[in-house]
């Protein structure tokens, strides 16, 4: 199964539809129940940081018996340092983003727990690339 | 406890999504920072914060929470109410502070 969402930087009123909708195909599924609060929150994450940090983005979702990769490519400013950005605490959110409750900087790290695989690339001044894996069973 | 009885108690305001009422809350969380209620808040608890617009109920859907109590006699912004009532998550208000609201319900929900 295969399916797209395209997502708008700056725009947080839409923001958490891919991952609502993803939950729902993977209730659909049968998938357990850890599986599906352990994707979203990634898939939910990563989506913010389209929203809060770059231009414009797709979200590719790709479902299979076992598994489920999610692809987040982004248009924006790229990151600079991974490993840096990676820290809880590490942000830079403008103050409009931190207002709203966002830009604590602890995404990153709530992705890197909750997906059993998390690729991320990235080319300053280009673009992001975030890929999401998890499986569904151990 | 559920959401209605919780809310009787602490005499909390009921703004929305009223379907949700009858939910079981089994804890609680305090936070006004979105990725970390995403991080650590656990299903059926009730989230306490200032925060007031509609990314809010995108996390209390996501993480399966049983409701949002806001403080300080903030309203929510109408989408995030416009959310509640299509989640059946219930939005409740209180003119106290998130310390003072967090600690009677603390005591609420360990009362035995
Ligand atoms: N897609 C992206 N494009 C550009 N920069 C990014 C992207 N994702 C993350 N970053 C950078 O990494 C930093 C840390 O990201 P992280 O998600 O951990 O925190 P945050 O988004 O700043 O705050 P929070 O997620 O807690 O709301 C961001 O502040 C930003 O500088
Ligand atoms: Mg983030």
């Amino acid at each position: 199964m295969h399916f797209e969402f395209k997502v708008e930087g700056g725009n947080f009123s839409r923001a958490g539809f891919p991952s609502s909708e993803v939950k729902k195909r993977l209730k659909q599924l049968n998938v357990d129940g850890s599986v599906i609060k352990r994707t979203v929150v990634a898939l939910y994450e990563a989506e913010v940081n389209i929203v809060a940090h770059a231009y414009s983005g797709v979200i590719s979702v790709d479902i299979d018996a076992g598994k489920i990769i999610i692809t987040l490519a982004d248009e924006g400013p790229g990151i600079p340092d991974i490993r840096k950005a990676m820290e809880i605490g590490y942000s830079t959110a403008t103050p409009e983003v931190r207002e709203m409750g966002f830009g604590a900087g602890m995404g990153l790290s709530n992705m890197n727990s909750n997906a059993d695989k998390l690729e991320i690339t990235s080319e300053v001044g280009k673009g992001t690339t975030v890929v999401i894996t998890n499986y569904f069973h151990e | 406890m559920n959401v209605s009885q919780l809310a009787e108690k602490l005499g909390l305001e009921i703004y929305g999504g009223a379907k949700g009422l009858d939910q079981e809350i089994t804890g609680g969380y305090t936070s006004d920072l979105l990725s970390d209620v995403m991080g650590h808040a656990r299903a059926g608890s009730i989230w306490i914060t200032l925060q007031t617009h509609k990314n809010v109920m995108a996390i209390a859907s996501l993480k399966e929470l049983a409701a949002v109590v806001i403080v300080k006699g903030y309203l929510p912004e109408e989408d995030m109410l416009e959310q509640s009532n299509i989640e059946g998550i219930p939005v409740l208000g209180t003119h106290e502070e998130a310390f003072e609201i967090s600690g009677k319900t603390y005591k609420l929900l360990h009362k035995k």
